[in-house]
């Protein structure tokens, strides 16, 4: 949910025409997507911590690279 | 003359870097191809980041910016920002891990396997090598093209180095650097290139914002209140169909062959975390400062027609020398960093999907293999090279176009093969079948309508001298090169044709800024503003018109593209090829239980 809730953030309508600025010379829909790029970093960050796939990790004695010929 | 000398050093460090991993490498194809599966986290990171970059994050970000806005940065950065590192997360880990289990090196070893099939297999791989290729030859164009323009000391000088010199150079580096390096020697580059890219932008807002007149507070003021130019500052030329639409492109990111073969050499499984993580950041770093100038420029430099030049502009005014050679070194870097991983990819996908698998190991063993796999290197980059001196140009660009569109459509048969138990080949066969009518049905479109697309608004007549080597000047800003508006412009016919080709976003948006927007009551695509809320309502520019009037605003031809409903192709492909992969499978006989549950283990 905390993904596709991300996802629908993305399409901020409400700061379409806005020619506000941010800090005194940022655009605030240039603005809101630098930290949405912020959130972004945060949802991968929760998602490592919390769904990591750790069943997925190849145990050593599973995997034989090749050997040169 | 300083970029020149940049831009050789650079790819003279790039030659002794494959040099050295060829020292390294072993004799065999994991080797060869995936590094032996060995690269660490920080370079796993960075190598990664290179493959999906190229020269349209610098020039055609900034250019599209110019036209289009801010909003550039929200439609084509932040959405790859929070897309890619999803479809690391959750499918390029997946790869990683099966392809260590069970060997694969490509994405279609996996789907024969993952569905006991030859014929399916073999149709995915032309599929895809089909879209790959033309990538990587237009990089080669491109490379060549940014060669011969950042040579030339004025505009009506000859360059330093021809186009097809150009070519050779950047096609003789590419070919030592894989041929020799393999992916070891690829990715070892790819870290250079990488932090070149990452400095760029933040240097060159420092010093280009600095440099603006008044400072640059004060000047994003003036131009918020500018009636023209204030609109950039937020997405009011911005239809909201197409900004929606972004969101389905980067899905093609995992899809690209050379990108899925790069998740195969992660040493383990954890290089994906720190990699996902930093990502969208990553990605702003680069964006955010090219996009915010290029919308500046359109009020520092008005009137520009290659707007792809916009930030060479703006550096040649309020930046040194050798920072435009950083620029230089910066764009070469894209074109090289994805073209090297291309150029490997195919080969990698040629050996094991064709040449080995229809009887070339059995005849010829693993080292025949890489024998094989450097030859084709060799033959790859020889015909590249003859097509580039060719420059068919639009051809290419149109294919790479389509290409973002069908691996992003692709990318319901991977999800199925990697999640659903019940997925089977046949519904892999119906989507490829979908995505490869959709691109050649795009194509049709796109050129049928070709003839009476509307036309661009033309620009100003200021821009005219821009255009011809007479930009204008800030004042207190004296040129020192009156011809270098030319210049710029050259250069942006040469990088436009690589930018067309970035993984974060482009292909069927880079050259539609102004022309996809417009739609007035009633007329084709009147929905456009009324997506975008109030806020997006209307956005002014050109009004797309309809293809088949009898089929109202089904297909929309806008200057530049067709659009379904004033949606990106993208957006029914993608549709289409998961309805049908769901429908197909569940019609058609799975897979044998063996199989399910080597893919999907019990416990």
């Amino acid at each position: 949910m905390w993904v596709i809730a991300v996802l629908a953030l993305h399409h901020d309508i409400w700061f379409w025409k806005s020619r506000h600025t941010v800090f005194g010379f940022l655009p605030i829909g240039l603005a809101y997507h630098a930290a949405y790029s912020v959130l972004a970093v945060i949802t991968m960050a929760l998602l490592v911590k919390f769904l990591w796939p750790s069943h997925l990790e190849v145990p050593e004695d599973e995997y034989a690279p090749q050997e040169q010929e | 003359m300083i970029p020149v000398i940049v831009i050789l050093l650079y790819l003279c460090v790039v030659a002794y870097i494959g040099s050295v991993a060829f020292r390294k490498g072993k004799e065999n194809t994991e080797d060869f191809f995936l590094a032996g599966r060995t690269i660490g986290t920080a370079v796993f990171f960075l190598s990664l980041f290179a493959t999906n970059m190229t020269a349209f994050a610098i020039l055609g970000s900034s250019g599209a910016a110019y036209k289009q806005g801010i909003g550039i940065f929200g439609m084509m950065a932040s959405s790859s920002g929070i897309v890619i590192p999803l479809t690391i997360f959750f499918i390029g880990t997946r790869i990683w891990s099966l392809g260590k289990r069970f060997g694969h090196m490509t994405q279609v070893q996996f789907f024969r396997d993952r569905w006991e099939c030859s014929g399916v297999g073999t149709f995915l791989f032309f599929l895809s090598a089909a879209m790959l290729i033309p990538y990587m030859i237009i990089s080669i164009i491109g490379g060549g093209q940014v060669l011969q323009d950042i040579s030339r000391s004025s505009a009506e000088s000859a360059p330093i180095i021809p186009y097809w010199l150009g070519c050779l150079i950047v096609t003789i580096v590419v070919t030592v650097n894989v041929f020799f390096g393999g992916m070891r020697g690829v990715v070892w580059v790819n870290v250079f290139q990488t932090v070149l890219f990452l400095l760029f932008g933040t240097v060159a807002f420092i010093t280009i914002g600095q440099g603006l007149p008044g400072g640059l507070s004060d000047f994003v003021h003036n131009m918020a209140k500018d009636p023209v130019n204030g609109a950039l500052l937020s997405r009011e030329r911005m239809p909201a169909e197409v900004f929606w639409s972004y969101m389905f492109i980067p899905l093609s990111s995992i899809m690209f062959p050379h990108m899925s073969i790069m998740c195969l050499s992660a040493k383990k499984m954890s290089a994906f975390k720190q990699t996902v993580v930093v990502y969208p950041i990553a990605i702003m770093l680069i964006w955010l400062p090219c996009v915010f100038l290029g919308a500046l420029g359109a009020q520092a430099v008005p009137g520009l027609k290659e707007t792809d030049g916009v930030l060479l502009h703006l550096l040649s005014q309020y930046a040194p020398a050798w920072l435009a050679g950083l620029l230089g070194a910066g764009i070469i870097s894209a074109v090289m960093g994805s073209d090297c991983h291309q150029v490997l990819a195919l080969s990698t996908m040629f050996t094991k999907d064709i040449f080995s698998y229809y009887g070339g190991l059995e005849k010829y063993g693993e080292k025949g293999m890489v024998y094989f796999a450097r030859a084709f290197v060799l033959i790859v980059t020889a015909i590249a090279y003859l097509i580039a001196l060719a420059r068919p140009t639009s051809i290419f660009e149109l294919a790479i176009r389509f290409a973002f569109s069908g691996f992003a459509a692709l990318s319901p048969i991977m999800i199925a093969a990697l999640f659903w138990k019940r997925s089977t080949k046949y519904g892999a066969l119906a989507s490829g079948i979908w995505v490869l009518a959709c691109v050649l049905g795009t194509w049709y479109l796109t050129s049928y309508s070709d003839s009476f697309a509307p036309k661009p608004p033309t620009p100003p007549a200021k821009s005219v001298a821009l255009a011809e080597g007479k930009p204008s000047r800030t004042e207190g800003t004296p040129s020192t090169n009156p011809t270098e508006g030319k210049q710029v412009a050259q250069l942006n016919t040469g990088a436009e044709r690589q930018l067309t080709a970035s993984p974060v976003g482009d292909p069927a948006g880079k050259k539609s800024p102004i022309a996809d927007a417009p739609k007035k009551g009633g007329k084709p695509g009147a929905k456009a503003g009324k997506a975008g809320g109030k806020a997006g309502a209307k956005p002014k520019g050109v009004p797309s018109v309809p293809i088949f009037p009898q089929l109202g605003n089904m297909f929309l031809r806008s200057p530049t593209q067709v659009t379904v409903y004033g949606f990106l192709p993208v957006v029914p492909m993608v549709i289409g090829s998961l309805i049908l992969m769901i429908l197909v499978s569940l019609l058609t006989p799975p897979p044998s239980k063996e199989t399910v549950d080597k893919y999907f283990p019990q416990g």
